[in-house]
């Protein structure tokens, strides 16, 4: 066996090639719909029924300002609103709890930590009706409101597990110190464990961004204004009311994407680390 | 003193707690007792009718081909999400692709990032009859026979639905694997060479039982959701034709706000509730504690 070590240099085999061929098939059936949709936004109709796999022969620059202009700079703000709002209620309220749960000494602790984590049985489905309910009784429905609030409380439990556990591995030293220089709880929150933990706050912020900009089953049950979509029911809306402009559909479609793909392209570890964490629930 | 201390720790935790009590818990309670009543959405006071919802649930023939298509869902994305997920991940981790894998990795991750909405609308155009890619790249490669209307026939359009989660969703999988391949210790690797062992072996003898917790997680992940997914059948097909694509999550959303019968939707519900509770307590008793410690 030892004999054949020398082969181990060539390190393209037939199944390495054969793999190699996968491999490229697979990167390119994703690439290639995406530069698709890219290449098409670009075509009128004529363009896209007429040659579905060719460049557009005219640039039809202006579908991007047809499409901003017949809604989707509408959609556009109401998901800023909505994803920077989730963002702010997440990291006040999990970091909040978190540090709660860390300081809080004995069972109960625990307790209020298996409660939380209790949340990442559910899943929203199951508590689609009572929450369109509850949110009529409130008079949330159709409003912003009703799909802040539903994100922030189904985005707790993951983000209150990540920032949990990256308080428990931060020094007690510092902590002790202020104590006994008489710090209140909130200053040791607010001086010691909140600038230590960028590094976790920005994965969480990035995965509540990722969800609110693409959150798609409340968005379109909780609301019913097209004033108030967001991007990806506004995407459907948009659709319907657009019929055969597809080059403008598409268009907007590459709208609604890129400000995640631009955060994706600049933060890919974060966004890498943050989706391992939250794989306990997707 | 101390106890002071606690209860002021405590009030931290109470914003969370208000927030998860009115929007996950208490809606859950709701709809346990909403599946013992009857009522619409406009109606002002709601009939008890005990477990009458729970008897429809046998004789709903739609519940049957809901079961079905979640458990097709579920077994297909259980052999390429996870199966091929983790073979797909040995692949890239393997020394001969080491200079193209941060590439591939980050191309086959690129689904994941984009909203359902805007996979499905592009899927709507791959599908498409008449200008879409599937149908004409299979002309141009020669094979036209195979042309369908992929959303459109009884007999394709729940593998057409399920193909779009998979295009989007395998790339995440993979990530999660290579994440767990990176943590294996690399002399297993070295010693079983020294030993003489394969790749194929190696992968077998190493890799896969290395990974198993990831494993468990993978499965877990894609099983629950396969009998939650909405949004795919809701944009592409809205359950159609007839009710070829129907899953539980769309069901009981039609049931409710469709055919305005509450009741028996918040039943449909609990169905799911059922389900997807099994599987993420077997994962949060099994690994939650030790992942939370991390």
């Amino acid at each position: 066996m030892n004999r054949r070590k020398p082969k181990r240099i060539r390190v393209y085999g037939p199944g390495e090639i054969l793999w190699l061929v996968v491999l490229f098939v697979l990167a390119a059936a994703i690439v290639y719909p995406l530069f698709w949709i890219l290449m098409s936004s670009f075509k009128d109709y004529q363009g896209i029924y007429g040659n579905v796999w060719g460049f557009p022969k005219v640039w039809h620059v202006e579908n991007y300002m047809t499409a901003w202009n017949k809604g989707i700079s509408q959609y556009f703000v109401n998901s800023a609103v909505v994803t920077a709002v989730t963002i702010v209620g997440v990291v006040l309220t999990a970091s909040f709890a978190a540090f709660g749960i860390c300081q809080t000494t004995g069972a109960l602790g625990n307790a209020i930590f298996l409660l939380c984590m209790c949340g990442l049985l559910l899943s929203p489905q199951v508590c689609l009706l009572p929450l369109f309910m509850l949110l009529r009784t409130l008079k949330l429905k159709n409003t912003l409101w009703a799909m802040i609030l539903p994100y922030i409380a189904f985005r707790l439990p993951v983000s209150i597990m990540m920032i949990r556990s990256f308080f428990v591995g931060i020094s007690k030293e510092l902590e002790e110190a202020a104590t006994i220089d008489g710090a209140s709880l909130f200053q040791i929150y607010r001086h010691i464990y909140l600038p230590l933990s960028k590094p976790i706050l920005s994965t969480v912020v990035i995965m509540t961004a990722y969800y609110g900009w693409n959150e798609f089953m409340f968005a379109a049950i909780f609301v019913d204004s097209s004033k108030l979509r967001t991007i990806p029911v506004g995407l459907m809306t948009f659709r319907d009311g657009l019929m055969t402009e597809w080059g403008v559909v598409l268009a907007g479609m590459v709208i609604a994407c890129l400000p995640i793909m631009i955060l994706f392209l600049l933060m890919q570890k974060s966004f890498v680390r943050g989706m391992s964490a939250g794989s306990v629930k997707g | 003193m101390k106890k002071r201390r606690n209860l002021e720790a405590l009030a931290f935790a109470v914003p969370a707690l208000i927030i998860l009590s009115l929007f996950v818990f208490y809606p859950l309670v709701r709809n346990m007792i909403y599946s013992f009543q009857s009522f619409t959405l406009s109606s002002v006071a709601k009939e008890w009718v005990g477990l009458k919802n729970y008897m429809t649930l046998f004789s709903d023939k739609i519940i049957l081909t809901c079961l079905k298509n979640n458990i097709l869902y579920a077994l297909i994305s259980i052999v390429i999400q996870v199966g091929f997920g983790l073979v797909l991940a040995a692949v890239l981790e393997d020394v001969a692709f080491r200079k193209l894998s941060p590439v591939l990795r980050s191309i086959y991750f690129v689904p994941t990032v984009i909203s359902m909405t805007v996979v499905c609308l592009l899927f709507e155009f791959i599908y498409n009859p008449q200008i879409g890619l599937l149908n004409s790249f299979l002309e141009i490669i020669g094979l036209p026979g195979l042309s369908r209307i992929w959303l459109g026939s009884k007999k394709t359009a729940m593998f057409s639905v399920i193909a779009v989660s998979q295009w989007q969703s395998t790339g995440y999988v993979t990530m999660l694997f290579i994440v767990a391949i990176q943590k294996i210790p690399k002399d297993l690797y070295e010693a079983a060479q020294v030993d003489g062992a394969g790749k194929i072996k190696r992968f077998f003898y190493i890799t896969v039982p290395q990974v198993r917790q990831m494993f468990f997680v993978t499965m877990i992940l894609t099983v629950s959701g396969a009998f939650t997914v909405f949004n795919e059948p809701y944009i592409l097909t809205g359950g159609g034709p007839g009710t070829a694509t129907m899953v539980l999550s769309l069901h009981m959303y039609q049931t409710g706000f469709v055919k305005n019968n509450m009741g028996y939707a918040s039943t449909i519900a609990m169905v799911i509730f059922v389900i997807t509770a099994l599987l993420s307590s077997v994962q949060f008793f099994s690994f939650g504690a030790e992942k939370g410690e991390r």
